[in-house]
């Protein structure tokens, strides 16, 4: 297996024309996605349903053991090598995790057991510096995953790649140095810049704020840690990969980006999971703090195999004229529970959630936004799409508040529900709390089935069935995919075409 | 040279009083090259007829055959049919949100053709044709009919026409909601798909004034789910005078069939 993968370093390409790069990019990259194409299909017939299915020797996550309790917690924070501060947050977030009941909404967690998963692997000794000094099997995988391609195409200024506890791969262009943003995985962080971690970290998302932020708390590991300074506009998207290898691996990131005023960052993750017949959790935190007129995208595209449970905090903390922005595709798991969160703290900070999810044969996508106006003409949009089908169902469920003394602040909310068939469900729990007269708010909701018209309209026009429903579901999806830096808008449009298949008949 | 027979034609529609027989016993011949006008009163199963040659999944048939160059069409499902050289040009076309007019164009231009467009000829020929039809450039990134006025409708429809170039097109009441302008643009886009791949035409309509603009050969006069009575291009004045009553049924109201 390793001899037909050629690892590949990165490369300088220097000062070629900006244009020019872009369209060799493409085209390359539509050579990749074939190529890729033809190794997930190999894939497929080996591994049946899942498309990531694959998964490498497990030498490491055999060693760990299932179950959490202090001393597990301890013993993550030594074999870290953290300061005690560290250790008293993450021995606060396990006090918190025992106390707090388990949520009684949203996706059905009566099959979620603490017990059955692992907290903490190592996979290998130390960080590797170089594509080169990954293991094989390793190397292999995120070659699977096409960073390396594009990370020798420079089309992400740094990659961040994780597998499972640690980040074992880093690498950070030399420009985003001389700018002097910090992009490293959060342990690494904790280590070599721990004044800025201590200050931010836990502060917008504290440790006991929900249970599973709080078992995430206890035992993070990895997630990207990522400061921007003042001023310093970061033109291409940062990017980490997450992969979960590890039968029963609990996946604990923890992402921290602080935006310095009057700064740009666009970061990106996408996740894919191989399959496994017992469960897998991913519990992760993300926290941004948007300073003063600063803007933070954080755009997520999601594949999770259908056994994982889904369970994520993301928090924003947006200051005055600051902007935020969550791009947010769910496609896959057993179960999500996500809802993408702004505080808008002062005035004239803005908010944006668009976010699409994709519930298939079991799962449950209960998938939303909240956005808390704190201040004056604060403004907020919410556009959450979901489709369901193969009897699978999502929910948009929301929180808008609007504090007293809020004036001027508006927020505008659009939910739109695409049945693909007739026994799928979608639902909509949208909450308001407005306690100011002086606001705008604008609530729209729809849910539509794929239309017999639709489908006859496009088929007299010469596309199969099978095409015409790809068709309908893509013009569905169109408002989120073109949100997407484009390798990832491709990646979405793949899956949800993976997601529809065999939904005709 | 090709043509479109449609021998003795029965067809059903699910309605809330149970099933409902629309069309009895239709029976057609068009050849290419040939223009059809196919007029009756509202009611009377034109747009049924429309619909069950390009198979819409409501309409049942029941029996008789729909033969294009031997072919039985009703053996088909849609896009087999479009493929095999059949078009129907919509009174109410489909929305379709997020699917942007070019998307949507070059892909049924590749499905119809078997292979994709060559982009440098394509592109002209898209341009070209949009143009004619007095469309906004604007018009290609818009999503497939959605926020369209009807004329837009209409037009996006026989712009269809005059790039998938089919061998027969049914034209189901392409004059309504017109006005004078878009009538005349849209009826110089039909002359021009006829002129340009000597097509063979079945146009469904109400009224006459479309027929200024485009001359059939033979008009049909179709009223309770079969053709009662076919003539030349003077049956249209005919009835033009004395309107649809002496074809419909005994008793029946000719206000509400006009309706």
């Amino acid at each position: 297996m390793t001899d037909e993968m050629t690892p590949q370093s990165p490369e300088q390409t220097g000062g070629a024309a900006a244009d020019v790069e872009m369209s060799q990019y493409v085209a390359g990259r539509s050579r990749v996605n074939e190529d890729k194409i033809r190794q997930d299909d190999e894939i497929i017939s080996q591994f049946g349903e899942y498309e990531y299915g694959w998964h490498d020797s497990d030498a490491a996550g055999e060693a760990a053991k299932k179950g959490i309790d202090e001393n597990v917690v301890r013993a993550i924070s030594a074999d870290k090598g953290e300061p005690e501060w560290m250790l008293d947050i993450r021995l606060k977030g396990y006090q918190a995790f025992l106390d707090k009941p388990m949520p009684d909404w949203g996706v059905d967690l009566s099959g979620f057991n603490a017990d059955d998963f692992k907290y903490y692997v190592k996979p290998i000794d130390k960080q590797a510096a170089t594509w080169e000094d990954l293991p094989d099997d390793i190397r292999n995988t995120y070659d699977r995953l096409g960073i390396p391609e594009a990370e020798k195409k420079r089309l992400v200024s740094g990659v961040a790649a994780q597998y499972e506890s640690e980040v074992i791969y880093n690498s950070i262009q030399q420009e985003l140095k001389d700018q002097g943003v910090i992009f490293v995985d959060t342990d690494t962080a904790v280590r070599e810049y721990p004044d800025l971690v201590r200050k931010y970290f836990g502060t917008v998302v504290p440790p006991d704020d929900n249970k599973f932020g709080a078992l995430n708390t206890a035992a993070w590991s990895g997630g990207s840690f990522i400061y921007v300074p003042k001023g310093v506009h970061v033109d291409i998207p940062l990017q980490a990969y997450f992969r979960i290898n590890t039968p029963n691996m609990g996946q604990f990131e923890r992402t921290l980006i602080i935006a310095d005023e009057g700064s740009y960052v666009h970061y990106v993750e996408g996740c894919t999971a191989p399959i496994y017949s017992t469960d897998s959790l991913h519990a992760a935190i993300v926290e941004i703090i948007v300073e003063k007129h600063a803007r933070v995208r954080y755009t997520t595209v999601q594949n999770w195999s259908n056994n994982v449970y889904n369970l994520v905090t993301q928090r924003a903390y947006v200051r005055e004229g600051g902007t935020m922005e969550w791009v947010d595709g769910n496609i896959g798991s057993k179960a999500t529970m996500k809802y993408p969160a702004c505080i808008l703290a002062e005035p004239y900070a803005k908010a944006e959630t668009m976010s699409l999810g994709f519930a298939g044969k079991g799962q449950y996508q209960d998938t939303g936004a909240k956005m808390i106006h704190l201040a004056p003409h604060t403004s907020s949009t919410i556009v959450a799409k979901s489709i369901s089908r193969g009897g699978g169902r999502s929910a948009y469920r929301g929180l808008v508040k609007i504090v007293k003394g809020a004036e001027g602040s508006s927020n505008s909310t659009v939910c739109d529900a695409l049945l693909v068939d007739d026994y799928s469900r979608s639902d909509t729990y949208p909450h308001v709390d407005v306690r100011e007269d002086d606001v705008s708010m604008a609530h729209e909701a729809t849910v539509s089935k794929v239309s017999e018209d639709q489908l006859f309209y496009l088929m007299s026009r010469g596309l199969n069935e099978d095409e015409a429903m790809g068709m309908i579901v893509r013009g569905f999806v169109e408002p989120i995919s073109r949100e997407l830096p484009m390798e990832y808008a491709l990646e979405l449009n793949r899956l949800v075409e993976l997601q529809m298949e065999g939904s005709v008949g | 040279m090709s043509t479109l027979e449609i021998k003795d034609l029965y067809a059903s529609v699910e309605t809330k009083d149970g099933r409902k027989q629309i069309l009895k016993g239709v029976n057609l011949t068009v050849n290419s090259g040939e223009t059809h006008a196919i007029m009756g009163p509202n009611g009377s199963g034109k747009s049924t007829l429309a619909y069950t040659l390009a198979g819409h999944p409501k309409y049942e048939v029941e029996s008789g055959q729909v033969l294009l160059d031997g072919e039985d069409l009703l053996t088909m499902t849609p896009d087999e049919r479009a493929k095999a050289g059949l078009f129907l040009a919509m009174q109410y076309p489909v929305e379709v949100p997020g699917v942007s007019m070019t998307n949507f164009l070059r892909t049924a231009k590749t499905e119809i053709d078997g292979q994709a467009p060559a982009i440098r000829t394509w592109t002209k020929e898209l341009t070209e044709a949009m143009k004619r039809l007095k469309m906004d450039p604007k018009f290609a990134t818009r999503s497939v009919n959605e926020g369209f006025s009807g004329g837009e409708k209409k037009r996006a429809e026989v712009l269809q026409l005059e790039l998938l170039k089919p061998k027969f097109a049914v034209l189901d009441e392409t004059d309504s909601g017109l006005d004078v302008d878009a009538l005349r643009i849209v009826s110089e886009g039909v002359n021009r798909a006829r002129e340009n791949t000597g097509l063979g035409i079945l146009m469904v309509t109400h009224y006459t004034r479309i027929l200024k603009y485009i001359k059939p050969d033979i008009v049909h006069v179709f009223a309770d789910g079969h053709f009662v009575k076919t003539g030349g291009p003077e049956l249209a004045d005919e009835l033009e005078e004395s309107g649809y009553d002496q074809f419909l049924p005994e008793g029946a109201d000719s206000e509400s069939a006009l309706a």
